[in-house]
């Protein structure tokens, strides 16, 4: 592949005016840094593998390796105004604000208040400076970029993000948001979003995480999130991206639970070029539990790809997965999730479903859900689904008097807010629920109610 | 119905691991060990096969040297690098020479099958059955050909398919299993020596079961069958087959395709016992069961049906699968895959649903012992144009012992916005409670365990043929010929954990 190789040059070229251009004088364990993720990307390239490649089996990483993307090296983070992403992002003021813009921090529109607590949600470019000890701790700790190429070139890339630290013990008072915008440019460009969280023990906060476009061009999102659950602490995790139609999205998401932490996960994802949400959560101690939840609807000639693995190290360890999605158009949908149970890991529990409703010819769904259990003392299910809106339900509301599109409709809308109807965060919820009825098909009744 | 027996009071049957290790002593006729164009051609006249079949063969040769020996890595399974050259293609019983009759099989090779208890005299206990009885690389008896011969019924070795139904085998084989399919069928396709062929013509309903029995016998050698099925329209026809082989230090290689056919109407259920020595405690010898088995329901409303009861082998690696292709076709498969020690099974199917109104049913249990490892792999595949196509899967695990592991990779790709895909599946260990329950009643945990097993497996086993089963109650009554294997698996399994238990000082 000529292509591919050309744009991994380009890569590698970005990455040495990277180095050169230095921008906050980085500390040499974090050159370093770079410098081996980036060799580990030059080693694994991407995945574009056809034979053998289990976890890239559905979707072709091929478009993202042959496209030319540049680094936007001179991002203005304050050409987007509050008035730009209004009524596009989810937003409440009463939330800790972080916004970045084309992966660049932007205090302008960010709020980080933080109010009554000692919380810390800063911009890891600012945090290298002031908390340097606290992020080479935690840093690239929990991605580990020897083995995944998309984790790679975000470590190699890696000049901000956002960096949450919340004491031992404390409760966030208000939600924490992290908004990633993709604006307009005249080239496609690559962003790496990152995050770093540290939730001390005993800890307990709500984490939104958003990725919003203002334009409707291609790009390439690649994004990493690393979270530690430190012990007792409970985690509630969003994941919201709508992202241009024409955008590659990757996410790669790592999550180290300690004893008994919790965390909640829920991704609700409207589907663009190819977005892959990537979710690895390793369970290391008794009592660790995690449940994951998404909801993801297509169109056109999206793709969306969950890929969920959970690895049960530990005894007394809890997993629970529920995926649902919505296909339209000539999409494809795959959700390919792999339960680990280790040896040792007595008295694990795991659950694991993927529901889907196909709406049209022309959409696909590729589902696997696996199971890899080496421990007989366990409790695992799976289940998965894929079909029409059931026949009887439609007939059941038509012997009422609705007319079959209005009884479609509120089928698919019904099974697709379960999902969302489990978000904690009120104006979040009512956020999502507006994304729900623009992306779901519309109904016209042929009489009024 | 019949009182159950408790059958695990007979610990002196438990006793024994693999009872039909033993070793025949023929005098075999063997080609070289190794393959090349040499071992072909020498096959192929040891057949007195047509000319078209060494183009056949050689062309899936070609293929299957162009693989440069890779075989496919991706299932769950680990062995050695196998030594191609190292094995013997051909292997066949001096004295046998195409035999029909009876009288003419080597009297040490009848022994051999008494002592599996499949008898070759027709009158004899497993009434009902035709058997082909395959030894190494040949047919050695066919049982009720006449009566068969009678409706129509064509139940012969492959290689006398050959001679006689040259136009049926032209048409139907590698038609559901192309040579170039993958590694093993391309080596299969290259050195097959026999198997079963069998056509039931249009109409005709087969009034017994049909079964063929598959012996390993030399060392070394690899068996490489090719069962073909034709059921023309409107015909059915049930088929069994079983297998063993004596017990060997070495691991053997078996590389087995099985194409299934049938057209408009038309209904083949095919059940498998698969008992091939599974190695010893420490995971020694064994046979490496690696198989391709696909049916094709062509026809409009045919139905194929796969049954599978694994036991046996080292290392199973098998997809018996349905391609759906007729309108309203059917597909089902019923599993049970036992591994023990340190057995390796990587199995499940494909269904492929390409024709509207399809079904098709998975149910797949899988139990895990000792050290073994258990992978149900599945593909439920539906096509643009498979409208109204169904399917249920359930597959469920059963873990036995903190060193062995369960793994279930289902694979569902939809198309078709109309279809309905279900699949459900679990991994547990027998629960505390259903065996307190048993206990509480005052059967022990041994049997309460082997109740629980059977019970887990008994979705499986009422698909067994009905003659079969009968005959395996009776057998179990009499106690002096061997049960059915998969009886045999599940107490042999209720012994692993009574050890177990013991050992642990429950």
């Amino acid at each position: 592949m000529p292509q591919a190789l050309a744009q991994h040059k380009s890569y590698q070229a970005d990455f040495e005016r990277l180095e050169r251009g230095l921008r906050f004088g980085d500390a040499p364990w974090l050159q370093a840094l770079r410098r081996q993720a980036m060799d580990s990307f030059d080693q694994l390239g991407f995945p574009t593998a056809l034979r053998g490649n289990e976890k890239w089996k559905y979707t072709r990483v091929a478009p993202i390796a042959e496209a030319a993307f540049e680094h936007p090296f001179d991002g203005q983070p304050d050409r987007v105004q509050a008035s730009d992403i209004q009524g596009i992002a989810p937003w409440d003021k009463g939330w800790t604000n972080l916004v970045f813009v084309d992966g660049r921090y932007s205090a302008a529109l960010s709020t980080p208040n933080g109010a009554g607590s000692s919380m810390q949600a800063i911009s890891l470019a600012a945090a290298l400076a002031t908390e340097e000890a606290l992020v080479q701790q935690h840093l690239a700790r929990y991605a580990d970029f020897k083995d995944d190429a998309f984790i790679a070139l975000n470590t190699a890339f890696l000049e901000d993000g956002a960096l949450v630290w919340v004491p031992p013990g404390e409760t966030l008072p208000t939600p924490l948001h992290i908004l990633f915008i993709t604006t307009e440019h005249q080239k496609p460009v690559v962003t790496y979003p990152r995050v770093l969280l540290v939730a001390g023990s005993n800890s307990r906060l709500i984490l939104i995480e958003s990725y919003i476009s203002l334009s409707s061009n291609g790009y390439f999102t690649n994004s990493v999130v690393e979270m530690l659950a430190e012990e007792g602490a409970q985690i509630e995790h969003y994941r919201f991206a709508r992202e241009s139609p024409r955008a590659y999205h990757v996410g790669m998401t790592r999550a180290y639970l300690a004893k008994d932490s919790v965390l909640k996960t829920t991704s609700l994802t409207v589907g663009c070029a190819i977005l892959r949400n990537d979710l690895m959560v390793l369970l290391d101690a008794p009592g660790a539990s995690t449940e994951v939840r998404g909801l993801h609807l297509t169109n056109g000639v999206d793709h969306v790809d969950n890929h969920i693995d959970i690895d049960h190290a530990k005894p007394y360890t809890k997993s629970n997965q529920y995926f649902k999605g919505v296909l339209d158009g000539k999409s494809r949908a795959v959700f390919s999730g792999r339960v680990l149970i280790r040896q040792n890991a007595v008295k694990a529990q795991a659950h694991q479903k993927d529901y889907n409703i196909i709406l049209s010819e022309g959409a696909e769904i590729d589902t696997k859900p696996a199971l890899e259990i080496y421990c007989d003392d366990v409790m695992a299910t799976h289940g998965a689904t894929a079909g029409h809106v059931a026949e009887e339900l439609l007939f059941y509301m038509r012997s009422r008097g609705l007319d079959r599109e209005l009884a479609r409709a509120l089928l698919v809308r019904g099974f697709a807010s379960e999902i969302i109807d489990g978000v904690g965060v009120d104006s979040l919820r009512s956020y999502l629920d507006r994304q729900l009825s623009q992306a779901l098909p519309t109904h016209q009744p042929e009489r009024s109610l | 119905m019949q009182p159950t027996r408790v059958i695990s009071r007979h610990t002196k049957d438990l006793d024994t691991e693999y009872k039909w290790g033993f070793t025949t002593e023929v005098e075999e006729e063997v080609a070289p060990k190794g393959i090349d164009e040499d071992v072909i051609r020498y096959i192929w006249a040891k057949k007195q096969e047509p000319e078209w079949m060494l183009e056949w063969r050689l062309r899936a040769y070609r293929y299957w040297a162009s693989l440069k020996y890779e075989e496919p890595r991706w299932a769950s399974v680990h062995f050695p690098p196998i030594d191609y050259q190292g094995i013997h293609y051909y292997a066949a019983p001096k004295s046998v020479t195409g035999a029909s009759s009876l009288e003419e099989v080597d009297p040490e090779i009848r022994k051999a099958f008494d002592k599996l208890g499949i008898p070759l005299q027709e009158q004899s206990r497993l009434a009902g059955v035709a058997v082909d009885a395959v030894f190494d690389s040949v047919s050695v008896a066919t049982t009720y050909q006449k009566t068969l011969e009678k409706l129509g019924i064509i139940f012969c070795p492959f290689s006398e398919a050959i001679q006689k139904h040259p136009e049926l085998v032209r048409k139907y084989m590698g038609s559901v299993v192309p040579y170039s399919d993958n590694f093993f069928a391309a080596l299969n396709s290259a050195v097959f020596s026999d198997g079963s062929f069998i056509y039931v013509p249009k109409g005709v309903r087969c009034p017994m079961e049909l079964m063929t029995y598959f012996r390993i016998n030399s060392p070394d050698t690899g068996q490489f069958e090719r069962t073909l099925i034709v059921a023309d329209e409107g015909a059915y026809v049930s088929y069994l087959e079983g297998c063993t082989a004596p017990i060997r230090k070495s691991n053997q290689l078996h590389a087995a395709v099985v194409e299934l056919v049938a057209l408009d109407n038309a209904e083949i259920k095919y059940s498998t016992l698969q008992n091939w020595y599974p190695g010893d405690k420490e995971g020694k010898g064994g046979i490496y069961n690696f198989v391709t088995k696909r049916g094709k329901a062509l026809g409009r409303r045919s139905k194929i049906s796969w049954t599978q009861v694994e036991t046996g082998s080292a290392i199973t690696w098998k997809y018996p699968s349905v391609i759906l292709q007729g309108d309203g076709s059917v597909g089902e498969f019923y599993s049970v895959a036992l591994v023990n020690n340190y057995q390796q099974a990587d199995t499940g199917t494909k269904m492929t649903h390409i024709g509207k109104n399809t079904r098709s049913t998975v149910i797949a249990k899988g139990i895990s012992a000792g050290h073994g490892n258990n992978t149900y792999r599945g593909l439920i595949k539906i096509m643009p144009a498979a409208h109204n196509a169904k399917n249920f899967t359930r597959c469920d695990s059963l873990l036995i012992g903190d060193r062995s592991g369960a793994h279930t990779t289902p694979y569902i790709e939809v198309r078709n916005p109309t279809a309905r895909i279900e699949h459900e599946a679990s991994t547990s260990k027998v629960s505390d409670d259903q065996l307190f329950y048993c206990q509480q009643r005052g059967i022990s945990e041994e049997e309460a365990h082997f109740m629980i097993i059977n019970g887990f497996c008994r979705d499986i086993f009422k698909e067994l043929p009905f003659e079969f089963a009968v005959e395996a109650r009776g057998n179990l009554a009499a106690g002096s010929v061997p049960p059915p294997d998969c009886f045999v698996g599940c107490r042999l399994l209720a012994m692993t954990i009574r050890k177990r238990i013991s050992g642990t000082g429950y």
